[in-house]
């Protein structure tokens, strides 16, 4: 088998250039790579594409990468909870591209799957549609969409082994698994690193396959966005 | 009027046994809390979860489990999780009975806007423009008016739109309406108090009365 193991997020990401296309796994702030992040604010690094679905909050997961004006552009669904994301945006720093998470989702997935362009209905009529191809199939409108695939996926898992195959808990997986695919090189940083055949193949998520670079992180804070409690 | 929670109330009304739903933010999240114990039903988080449970108490709060909301959740027995592509699939393949979901505007023809103001909002249309495109049944729930009294029941959406001909019911803080297929708002009940007078006035599209219109009841 072969061994994906990297000593650390900084070894991870070391040959992560400026002006790069960087796919980053997450829904809000459940599931993003916190360890490739910080490693990432290290680097003298700009001019970066993030896709993502959502970009953190002001001080936390992308939104860190934001403040310091890495990110030229975001391709993601929904940023309501970062108010430099917005304030960067409407002064026009910075690019974005808002797109439906079903069509964002469905997008990785068929970058990782070899699918250059597929029909949705979603976006039909609205300014989504702009400038794409629309087609009738069986009484219905969609329109087409292209793959989207990147430099690097960075992604975090719960438990992954030497090999790179990963397991993920809880809605931490979201964009996780298809994004390892879409990605050139897929960084997937976990939370328990552990020898190949410790994991029960059944239990796979993501296979492998996908994965060139594995390593167990650290310190992970795993903010709350929404703290909602029944008393 | 209604208040946000009797809206959701009446939402809930329109819940049948077996569906399985997806429950956008804010108002639409609250029908979860009025949907009868006696009904099976399975409610769909897009992030990748079927079988959302209520919030967590203190010492169960999990930051790997959330809504699309992100707050944090529980599941209930017999749930399930997955990648979020596989999500947008049950949405998109129709698998997904019922959507709720807020709005800024609807049209009379079913249009719904909901995710920008130009130069003003940049939030993003999150799973909303999948949803409106897929599900089967979508039923609104907002308020009438705007802040400044204006109508949000119009003949056309002024801002930009999230999907066409999709919207099936509105529930508002003054009324249930039904989106006619050949266009128009068919009134189906008032909300305890408010005068039909009054929903003419406050619905700027093209108004359906037929009969007469009781008012809402509440167990």
């Amino acid at each position: 088998m072969i061994n994906k193991t990297v000593k650390n997020a900084a070894e991870a990401v070391a040959d992560i250039p400026s002006g790069c296309i960087l796919m980053m796994g997450g829904f809000g702030l459940s599931g993003i790579p916190e360890n490739c992040i910080q490693a990432l604010l290290q680097k003298p690094i700009s001019g970066l594409t993030i896709v993502s679905n959502n970009a953190g909050v002001d001080d936390f997961g992308i939104g860190l990468l934001l403040k310091k004006r890495m990110v030229k552009k975001m391709i993601s669904s929904y940023v309501g909870e970062n108010a430099e994301f917005e304030r960067q945006l409407l002064s026009g720093e910075l690019e974005v591209d808002l797109i439906p998470q079903g069509t964002l989702a469905e997008r990785v997935r068929a970058g990782g799957a070899g699918i250059p362009a597929f029909f949705t209905p979603a976006g039909v009529g609205t300014e989504v549609a702009q400038g794409k191809e629309i087609r009738e199939f069986d009484g219905k409108m969609y329109l087409m969409e292209r793959w989207l695939r990147a430099d690097f996926s960075i992604i975090k898992a719960w438990k992954g082994d030497t090999v790179g195959n990963l397991i993920f808990k809880g809605t931490a997986r979201n964009f996780n698994p298809i994004m390892a695919a879409a990605g050139k090189i897929c960084i997937a940083e976990v939370e328990e690193l552990v020898e190949a055949g410790e994991l029960d193949p059944n239990q796979i998520h993501t296979p492998g396959i996908y994965v060139q670079r594995i390593f167990q992180g650290v310190n992970y804070e795993k903010r709350i966005e929404q703290r909602t409690i029944t008393p | 009027m209604l208040t946000k929670e009797q809206i959701a109330k009446r939402i809930a009304k329109e819940v049948k046994n077996g569906q399985y739903i997806n429950l956008g933010i804010g108002i639409p999240t609250l029908v979860a809390n009025y949907i009868p114990a006696s009904l099976d039903v399975v409610l769909q988080s897009e992030n990748g979860l079927l079988g959302i449970g209520p919030f967590p108490t203190a010492d169960k709060v999990d930051p790997d489990l959330i809504n699309a909301g992100k707050q944090t959740i529980t599941m209930v027995p017999g749930s399930s999780l997955f990648n979020s592509a596989e999500s947008f699939a049950m949405i998109r393949g129709g698998h997904v009975h019922l959507t709720i979901l807020g709005a800024m505007e609807v049209s009379e023809n079913g249009d719904i806007a909901n995710w920008k103001i130009p130069g003003k909002m940049v939030k993003g249309m999150g799973g909303a423009m999948d949803l409106v495109a897929s599900a089967e049944n979508i039923i609104v729930a907002m308020q009438h008016c705007s802040k400044d009294g204006q109508s949000k029941l119009l003949p056309q959406c002024s801002l930009p739109i999230t999907g066409i001909r999709c919207v099936k019911k509105i529930v508002s803080d003054l009324a249930v309406l039904e989106v006619s297929p050949n266009g128009g708002f068919i009134l189906k009940e008032r909300a305890p108090g408010v005068s039909i007078d009054e929903i003419k006035t406050k619905t700027a599209g093209k108004l359906i009365i037929e009969g007469e219109i009781p008012e809402m009841t509440f167990d």
